[in-house]
């Protein structure tokens, strides 16, 4: 074959471009996907509860991830300040995961009990009453949308269609959890819990 | 990663490497085989110029060869073939760990010689002080303040008033096990708007901030009753309960009528962190000092 054939041919190198991709997802990503160092959940990690689920969703809606990672690499610096790296094993549970790849704010894995709920809360509000040289942008909405009691009990269902090990009392309690609950709350509940399998400082 | 996955990705990483071997090779070969006309690739320029199509030059070539081998080279000293961990055994965490035992033994005896010290000492280091400082930047400033001097709800650290004591001891106890201050409630308890009124009187005239009025008297007798439990019959508080002292000038959640009333009737809730499992004795102690020189 001539390079000349495939130059000109944009079928045939279209095939061949999508088989080359094949071949490097085959040896790079689907070895990963069925190694249990990558898909076994860490000690002390399980899955999200209803009401933390509607805040990592709130989360991601916010576009949180475009400010805070969620991955402490394994560096003195990153340790020292936010505490133990990030392992495989305590993301099994995040679709998608949140490691995030910048940092105009601090890395989040950790945050979980670094802060009180109301501090927290007053910091949603208004970051700037705590933290006068911040530039977080304020979220005062949160306070005030509820969230959807049936649309977590469906997300519920989904996730444990794709193999997250949710109990029939899980699912069946998920509306009556988020309840009267604002999304205000449920980030919180999201934030707080982050990161406190691992909380020694290595 | 299971044997079979391993020697999957072994192979394949080795394939691919012959595999460019073999592509260069052969891209290496093409071109004009007789240097006839149709050997020519058709651009014409100026009415005579035209164009072989000649492999690329050899040393190009040659570029591709040696990053082929460098790539070799590495596979073989650092992990890439499967679980092979490669001839020099570097991993991630293995640097990590040398990262962090260079940093203990270069660190760690600072921390020993301060943890030798005593506390009225290291309160009066200024190395100690420093470290303190930095420390405080790193962990306490999003709520105390870079400045150290709070906010509503989070203690000022500079004056000489001490929610939970300011002993040695009771320092590190806040910052280890952190602290969660309790004021439940008491809209119903007292029973009305009035009494709620005459109580927030009675609060702000323990301080001097206004006189006592005409309800300050029945005030004082349900202050005895429900109040005095954790503020003392004196309202000057109990550090042991995190109760603040109402006599002096000191407010954490200001001491305006209003914000009074609003701590009176629906309570307050608090809240300092535990910080000690992440922070460690050491570095618990020195930041204590720290906190503790800045109200001196």
């Amino acid at each position: 074959m001539r390079h000349e054939t495939i130059e000109k041919n944009v079928n045939l190198m279209m095939i061949l471009i999508v088989v080359a991709i094949s071949i490097g997802g085959l040896i790079e990503i689907v070895p990963l996907m069925l190694s249990s160092d990558a898909t076994e959940p860490d000690e002390g990690i399980a899955p999200y509860s209803a009401l933390r689920l509607a805040g990592r969703d709130v989360y991601v809606r916010e576009g949180c991830y475009n400010c805070h990672s969620q991955m402490i690499r394994p560096f003195r610096s990153e340790t020292e300040r936010y505490g133990p790296y990030t392992t495989a094993g305590e993301t099994v549970y995040d679709r998608p995961f949140q490691f995030g790849s910048k940092r105009t704010g601090p890395d989040l894995a950790r945050v979980g009990g670094r802060y009180s709920d109301d501090w927290q809360r007053l910091h949603l509000m208004d970051p700037r009453a705590l933290v006068p040289e911040s530039n977080m942008p304020a979220y005062p909405w949160l306070a005030e949308a509820q969230v959807d009691p049936e649309l977590v009990t469906a997300k519920l269902r989904v996730l444990r269609l794709l193999g997250d090990p949710y109990t029939d009392e899980q699912v069946a309690s998920a509306a009556s959890e988020v309840e009267g609950r604002t999304e205000l709350d449920a980030l919180i509940a999201y934030l707080q819990e982050l990161g406190i399998n691992r909380r020694a400082r290595r | 990663m299971p044997a079979f996955w391993a020697w999957f990705v072994a192979a394949g990483t080795i394939a691919f490497v012959i595999w460019c071997v073999y592509l260069i090779s052969w891209a290496g070969k093409q071109g004009p085989q007789n240097k006839e006309d149709e050997d020519l690739v058709g651009h014409v320029w100026d009415g005579d110029l035209e164009e072989w199509n000649n492999p690329a030059p050899k040393w190009w070539l040659y570029l591709y060869f040696i990053t082929i081998a460098w790539a070799v080279g590495y596979m073989i000293v650092y992990p890439g073939i499967g679980a092979f961990d490669g001839l020099f055994g570097w991993s991630q965490e293995g640097q990590y760990e040398q990262e962090m035992q260079a940093a203990e033994a270069r660190y760690e005896p600072i921390y020993e010689a301060f943890a030798a010290m005593e506390f009225e000492d290291l309160v009066k280091d200024p190395d100690a002080v420093a470290l303190g400082g930095s420390l405080f930047a790193s962990y306490c400033t999003t709520c105390h303040g870079s400045d150290a001097r709070g906010a509503t709800g989070y203690p000022n650290l500079t004056d000489a008033d001490w929610q939970w004591g300011s002993s040695e001891k009771d320092i590190i106890t806040t910052i280890t096990n952190g602290r969660n201050a309790v004021m439940t409630p008491w809209a119903q308890i007292l029973g009305s708007d009035e009494a709620v009124d005459n109580m927030v009187n009675y609060v702000q005239s323990l301080s001097g901030t206004v006189e006592a009025g005409d309800g300050a008297e029945s005030a004082r007798t349900q202050f005895t009753t429900f109040c005095a439990a954790c503020h003392l019959p004196t309202g000057t508080g109990n550090p042991v309960l995190g109760a603040p002292n109402l006599t002096d000038s000191t407010w954490l959640y200001g001491s305006s009528a209003e914000a009074i009333r609003t701590t009176i009737e629906q309570g307050r809730q608090g809240q300092m962190p535990a910080h000690g499992e992440f922070l460690g004795e050491n570095r618990t102690r020195i930041l204590a000092a720290y906190v503790y020189s800045l109200s001196q």
